[in-house]
């Protein structure tokens, strides 16, 4: 079942690999690093508050307009069931099966 | 999520109402969730469970890349090794694309940055609450941190629940279904087929609209969303890969902090 070279490590591959890791690593820890050494003014705080929400909103925002009428209105789904339920799972659930139904009908 | 919630409450409310009367006496109620974190294996079966159903969308997303890392020239071994030290899906899958014999492991690797960038505005706004964790414990978790379960901890940490290892709990769940995707994906290549037949390549996208509902603060949101929103858009037009995340981040908070001073 296992192909021939299915388990190859190339060395330079895996440097490649370790090396797109360690970056990854760095970004993930760094933006929290750097923020415990520095004396965060009140202006400042106010623009850490309003990231969580924006950074929210920048992923959704092309990913929408990137899809359809299908995307839409299941999105449309995820906001009402959320809204009304504060659900989180049945909110997910709603919003793939409606994008589902939605996709076969459009 | 709602048997999680079923015993949750019992669990976590008690140190917290304690903390609240005794200390600030709710004039700031951030610093006084804060000052609650709590670390223990109950806040990482908590964050594990309630990542599960996301956890399985990002599976989605693991499949289809071991199929693309195979197709790109990936041992299985290889594919795997990535999934399981870079967990970072769309950086990986942008790197098998941009995988080519000589491997250009400078690009690979800058792009790789250059996709990820996001991840530091992301950690910092988890800040508040990492914050009154050790470092091993709080670099430890930031190191799982993906998109998807960002949020939820997100969303987690700002209800005021002080589980500080929900960051962790999440993390391991992404990172056990990208891993276990991903061997999936490499070695049973075209079986499975489009991930998006099941609607699972919507999950993302669900899980932000869903997290958007509950960070709304009503009108003084208006403003910085409005300005992520246009940044973003505009920015994703214009630039290739994921700039677009980082530049509308940080354009509402620079408007926010010019609004702050008047």
């Amino acid at each position: 079942m296992v192909a021939d070279g299915a388990l190859a490590l190339e060395p330079l591959v895996v440097g490649t690999i370790l090396a797109m890791a360690l970056v990854t690593a760095l970004t993930k820890v760094g933006g929290f690093w750097l923020l415990r050494r520095l004396e965060v003014s009140d202006r400042l705080e106010a623009g850490l508050s309003v990231l969580p929400g924006a950074i929210v909103i920048a992923i959704l925002g092309p990913e929408l307009a990137a899809g359809g009428p299908a995307e839409w209105g299941a999105a449309g789904v995820v906001l009402l069931v959320m809204w009304r339920t504060e659900n989180i799972l049945l909110a997910l659930c709603g919003g793939v099966g409606a994008v589902v139904v939605f996709r076969a009908l459009v | 999520m709602s048997e999680i919630d079923g015993n949750g409450p019992a669990e976590d409310v008690r140190p917290r109402d304690t903390r609240d009367d005794s200390a600030d006496g709710g004039r700031e109620a951030a610093d006084g969730d804060a000052a609650a974190v709590t670390f223990d294996r109950e806040g990482i079966r908590a964050g594990f469970l309630t990542c599960l159903p996301v956890a399985l969308g990002v599976g989605g997303y693991g499949i289809a890349f071991g199929m693309l890392a195979r197709r790109a020239g990936l041992s299985v071994a290889e594919a795997t090794l990535m999934s399981a030290t870079v967990l970072a899906g769309a950086a990986q899958i942008v790197a098998v694309e941009l995988w080519a014999e000589p491997i250009p492991v400078a690009t690979v690797v800058l792009t790789t940055l250059a996709i990820n960038l996001r991840y530091s505005l992301m950690g910092a706004a988890l800040g508040p609450w990492l914050e009154r964790l050790s470092p091993s414990r709080s670099y430890g978790s930031l190191v799982l941190m993906a998109d998807e379960n960002w949020a939820l901890t997100m969303r987690e940490l700002k209800s005021g629940s002080g589980r500080g290892a929900f960051l962790l709990g999440t993390g391991l769940a992404i990172w056990v279904f990208w891993v276990a995707a991903t061997i999936v994906g490499a070695a049973a290549g075209g079986v499975i087929g489009d991930p998006a037949r099941y609607g699972l390549d919507f999950v993302l996208a669900a899980v932000f609209v869903a997290l958007a509902v509950d960070l709304w603060e009503g009108r003084p949101t208006l403003v910085p969303w409005l300005v992520a929103l246009a940044t973003a858009v505009v920015t994703a037009a214009l630039l290739p890969g994921r700039w677009y995340i980082l530049l509308g981040g940080l354009a509402a908070a620079a408007v926010e902090v010019v609004r702050h001073g008047r």
